[in-house]
């Protein structure tokens, strides 16, 4: 066998190991969800499909795709189609670059960094041209304030990330957790913690998520860009929401929380593999976006826009310039 | 032909197809996404020359950010396409005659005369640990810190005066100030009263 097709089966199969854990992440993603909301509001959730409710994911993905998809008069039916797959491929190309642990990536690139911060901006189009594709005056309603809102909000996250490889001095996602090594102290997650801030609210309002999920609003445009969408089409925007959750979750846990090193790095946590750790901050992190869904009420519009502009960006601004002159002196270190 | 070769011709093809589309096709919104295609290619492109940093901000920049703008202002527009399509003959003359001064201008400048492989050597191909990223940023901010530094105030000059422009104040909006509306505490809107539940039902 030549060398390129061992390669390109090698890399089929890795690609297929990362997707599949993803696309189960992404089904009991939205169980955990009901499952934890549904309990801090003192209810059980779902818990008659299958033991304890465990297969009512399964179900829900049987029933979406037995669905018909209706495609709106005067609708355009090819950008109306095209588009849950625009906002979905973003979410999934973005997990070629991420390293699981030292020798575990698929794509080590040098910029993977700015690969992914151009890979999630690339996500808005599907909801823009869902939402001017409809022919509906809620779904575009919808789209524009998503785009408004995307194109804030990533000049926020582009600055925290500025603020990162100004700190581990690459763009490479593997050379950023590896500058992280050593236990919890050396996690950026200390030195950079306005920037962690930012980035982690950030994430929550470029997916879309409460307290930012004004694009839907249920209560105001029924269900913002997707409201003509039905089956299939509709599921995959569920699902590159909840896949656009996990790569904001598995971000923040590489870019500030260590990747997949150990909180500390004696005996007892060495055992367990760096991948299962890199999973376990990732749930945390979305732990926390669902804890935020069930605790705060909806932003209004506006203060929205000013958290973006007057707050984010300020706050990242000075926090690049305190790491920029913290590096010029002795406690420089600090910042590494 | 070379794999290369083979990815160049169809990014190429594509590229062109893309960008004739945007001009000829009717709908400005369809036009605007056939430029988000056109600059997806070229970004794809950049990176067979090996230059993916350039590649890789191409399609954070005007795809993930001018675009959006550009879509956003045309979604809003409503465009009458029959008041597009009058006036087409009227401007063809003209219209033609810049678009060939410009296509000569280019085979001047572009021919191999001034651009060919003897005037401007072949780049030659980097080892895999070579950083674009890096060497752009050195040379940037060392050899042409100046022009950089430059080009950057005119603009921030630039935007400044836009917003000057834009900014319209009326005096009758009305603002709301956020700081006075986090610092609200609940004894200045709520008035609890304290009253026994069953002490007027005696009365009825």
């Amino acid at each position: 066998m030549p060398g390129w097709s061992q390669l390109t089966l090698r890399n089929l199969a890795f690609i297929i190991a990362i997707l599949v854990p993803v696309i189960l992440g992404v089904a009991y993603l939205t169980f955990a969800e009901r499952k934890l909301i549904g309990y801090m509001q003192m209810r059980v959730g779902p818990n008659r499909v299958g033991p304890r409710g465990w297969l009512q994911p399964i179900a829900d993905v049987l029933k979406l795709l037995l669905k018909e998809i209706i495609v709106p008069t005067n609708a355009n039916r090819f950008l109306f189609i095209i588009a849950p797959m625009l906002t979905l491929a973003p979410a999934l190309v973005a997990w070629a670059v991420m390293p699981f642990t030292d020798t575990l990536v698929l794509a080590n690139i040098d910029a993977s960094l700015l690969f992914i911060l151009a890979l999630t901006s690339m996500g808005v189009y599907g909801v823009i041209i869902a939402g001017w594709a409809s022919n509906s005056k809620y779904a575009f309603l919808g789209s524009l304030r998503s785009a408004a809102q995307i194109v804030s909000y990533e000049i926020a996250m582009g600055f925290a990330l500025v603020g990162v490889l100004m700190a581990a001095q690459s763009l490479n996602l593997r050379e950023i957790v590896l500058q992280q090594q050593g236990g919890l102290h050396q996690w950026y997650l200390w030195p950079l913690f306005p920037l962690f801030m930012v980035f982690f609210i950030a994430g929550v309002a470029e997916t879309n998520r409460a307290p930012f999920d004004v694009a839907e609003g249920e209560s105001e445009i029924v269900a913002g860009f997707h409201v003509e969408y039905s089956g299939m089409t509709f599921a995959l925007f569920f699902l590159a929401e909840y896949a656009n959750m996990i790569l904001i979750s598995a971000l923040t846990a590489t870019l500030f929380l260590g990747g997949w090193y150990p909180p500390f790095d004696v005996a007892p946590f060495t055992w367990i593999p760096g991948v299962a750790w890199l999973v376990i901050k990732i749930c945390v992190v979305l732990f926390f976006f669902l804890w935020f869904r069930a605790t705060f009420p909806r932003y209004r519009y506006d203060q929205i826009m000013r958290l973006g502009w007057k707050v984010f960006i300020p706050i990242t601004l000075v926090w690049i310039v305190v790491i920029g002159a913290a590096m010029q002196t002795p406690i420089g270190f600090l910042f590494h | 032909m070379t794999f290369e070769q083979l990815v160049f011709y169809f990014f190429a093809a594509v590229l062109v197809m893309a960008a004739v589309m945007v001009i000829t096709i009717r709908n400005p919104v369809k036009s605007a996404l056939f430029l988000v295609l056109a600059f997806f290619t070229a970004a794809g492109l950049w990176i067979l020359l090996e230059a993916e940093f350039l590649a890789i901000t191409l399609v954070l920049v005007y795809v993930g950010a001018v675009m959006v703008l550009f879509l956003f202002v045309v979604m809003m527009l409503d465009v009458n396409l029959v008041r597009l399509r009058e006036g087409f003959g009227e401007y063809l003359p003209i219209g033609g005659a810049v678009g060939i001064l410009l296509v000569l201008e280019m085979i001047i400048i572009l021919g191999p005369a001034r651009f060919g492989l003897e005037r401007i050597a072949a780049p030659m191909g980097h080892s895999a640990d070579y950083s674009n990223t890096r060497e752009l940023g050195r040379v940037l901010y060392t050899v042409y810190v100046y022009p950089f530094e430059i080009a950057a105030l005119i603009l921030l000059v630039a935007i400044i005066g836009a917003i000057t422009l834009a900014l319209r104040r009326r005096k009758d909006t009305k603002y709301q100030d956020p700081r006075r509306q986090v610092a609200v505490s609940p004894a200045d809107r709520v008035r609890l009263v304290k009253m026994s539940a069953e002490k007027n039902r005696a009365k009825d």
